[in-house]
């Protein structure tokens, strides 16, 4: 099951630049949220803030609160523990290339120390259903590497990784935006589908897609959130005069 | 670009002229020159040594020990094995080291401290090998009071280990930081996602870096002259002085003897031959666990 997210007063730094200015949000369980904004805007620092990945940029830091569900990510838990529970899907593919199929999905459970085989079978077999590429991979699971696969099998072998650990929220960095429509779609499917099973957070450049696949979208300007509603609002009737004119093209 | 392919329907219908053809030919030429300049005396070395050299080797030259001079035959079985057994205590020590210095320069050291072990590598590859023998010397064989084996692998370790160091930190940084992200959003730690993500990726380039400063050490006779120093018996002991190859040819082929003399080029044959030998074997080894389509 998802659970919640609830940010306060998030603000982020890369060295002396701030990138977030005091985010305040929350995101319900069990729904897609979708994140909007033009370039540089602070999107993707702001998912990578939730699961701690932010910390990973020399020089970058974070201050504020953010709960997932029980856990406080800021406070007393290791990056480790965070991001165990908190999936993650970046903008490419990024498949370990020297792995298999199968040690790609199974990763993040072997390289924690899991090595029950039965259950890993188990897993990764759910895992890759999951992610709609199971009928595709099946045959090849231990004799191709996973950087063989196309850009669009690609992307929905690290959703299937991403999966294999059951984490509780899943967060997508623009996961389309290097794929062909046909790809774009059954990921779109599949983010669907999730949404049973895990809170997700979804950042996009495409505004038919945050409509498409979110029932709650944020609108992010220069660092700030500037609103966070439900998604047909945020389309049609927008609180605010910058996210009308962004969505109807005036900037950005 | 947008622009080129706008270009006139007459541009890309004109003939090529004859110039142009002629560039493309010359620079093909040169190029192909280049290669066979490069290949000529790695041809000409190992076609010298096989002409000379093959005529002495034979069953008893692989394993028999010398004999004294003016006695016909004899072999240099123990100075084989004591390069084998040399190179090994060498890699041993100089590969671990090497590697993880490389791990630490690639992944930590982006830093002053880093910079400076990056630079003092760099002095360290330029060292000549006669240099390194008397630190070897210094530090190993004044100490323990003899000649030995173990000398002569922390000599060609000195050697191996900037070589190893550079290169190994060169293939981690080709690795995308994508690849380490990827590790760190599944919850892997730091140390884990080094070794079994970054590493692994690099392997094959991390190989050919041992493998460069494998075969380089491996002919080298300075750092062993007064370190392993060389016998004439078979030894399996670490702290005795051992024979190696390359220390054999030297004392045979500044001889006044024609045998020994002969017997100096088929050494030098034997060296070439298993150090491409050993260079293949780890080469196929490594390659055997790739998977389709891996890169």
């Amino acid at each position: 099951m998802g659970v919640g997210i609830k940010v306060e007063r998030l603000n982020a730094w890369f060295g002396k630049t701030q990138a977030l200015y005091d985010i305040t949000m929350e995101a319900p369980a069990n729904h897609a949220t979708a994140i909007i904004g033009p370039s540089g805007c602070g999107k993707s620092t702001f998912v990578r803030c939730l699961n701690r990945m932010h910390e990973t940029v020399p020089d970058a830091r974070a201050t504020g609160k953010v709960q997932i569900g029980e856990l406080d990510v800021y406070n007393g838990t290791s990056a480790v523990q965070v991001r165990r529970r908190i999936g993650m899907v970046f903008q490419k593919p990024n498949p370990f290339p020297t792995m298999s199929i199968y040690d790609n999905v199974a990763a993040g459970l072997k390289l924690n120390g899991f090595h029950d085989h039965a259950r890993l079978n188990e897993i990764v077999e759910r895992s890759l259903k999951l992610s709609a590429l199971w009928d595709e991979v099946k045959d090849s699971l231990r004799k191709k590497s996973g950087a063989s696969l196309s850009g669009g099998q690609q992307q929905r072998l690290c959703i299937a990784r991403a999966l294999a650990v059951e984490p509780q929220v899943l967060l997508m960095d623009e996961p389309c935006s290097a794929l062909d429509p046909i790809s774009t779609g059954k990921i779109e499917e599949l983010i669907f589908q999730l949404k049973e099973k895990f809170t997700i957070v979804i950042v996009t450049h495409n505004m038919q897609q945050a409509s498409r696949v979110a029932e709650f979208t944020g609108f992010f300007l220069l660092g700030k959130l500037i609103e966070l509603d439900k998604t047909e609002k945020i389309f049609t009737t927008p609180s605010d005069k910058r996210t009308e004119d962004y969505i109807t093209g005036r900037f950005g | 670009m947008p622009e080129t392919t706008t270009a006139t329907p007459d541009f890309a219908a004109a003939p090529i002229s004859l110039w142009r053809r002629g560039v493309n030919s010359f620079a093909t030429l040169a190029a192909a020159c280049a290669v066979i300049l490069v290949l000529l005396p790695l041809g000409a070395v190992f076609g010298y040594l096989v002409y000379k050299g093959i005529g002495s080797i034979n069953w008893a030259f692989l394993t028999q020990t010398p004999k004294p001079v003016g006695e016909a035959g004899g072999g240099m079985a123990n100075a084989i094995a004591g390069s084998a057994f040399i190179l090994l205590i060498a890699s041993t020590i100089g590969v671990p080291i090497g590697i993880g210095a490389g791990i630490y320069l690639a992944e930590y050291g982006r830093n002053q401290f880093g910079n400076v072990i990056r630079f003092t590598a760099d002095v360290l590859n330029g060292v000549p090998s006669i240099v390194v023998g008397i630190v070897a010397y210094a530090i190993v064989v004044l100490t323990q009071g003899h000649f030995s084996a173990l000398a002569g692998g922390v000599a060609l370790a000195i050697m191996m280990i900037p070589t190893i160091t550079r290169t190994t930190e060169e293939m981690l940084l080709l690795v995308p930081n994508a690849v380490r992200e990827a590790a760190y959003g599944l919850g892997v730690s730091r140390w884990r996602t080094t070794l079994s993500i970054t590493l692994r990726t690099a392997t094959s380039g991390v190989i050919t870096g041992v493998m460069l400063a494998f075969a380089r050490v491996a002919g080298e006779t300075a750092p062993l002259l007064f370190t392993a120093f060389g016998n004439q018996y078979w030894n399996w002991k670490i702290n005795q002085p051992t024979a190696a190859l390359s220390l054999q040819i030297f004392t045979y082929a500044i001889s006044p003897f024609d045998e020994w003399h002969r017997q100096a080029w088929a050494g030098a044959l034997i060296l070439i031959v298993l150090i491409v030998f050993a260079v293949s074997a780890v080469r196929i080894v490594a390659s055997r666990g790739m998977l389709k389509g891996a890169n």
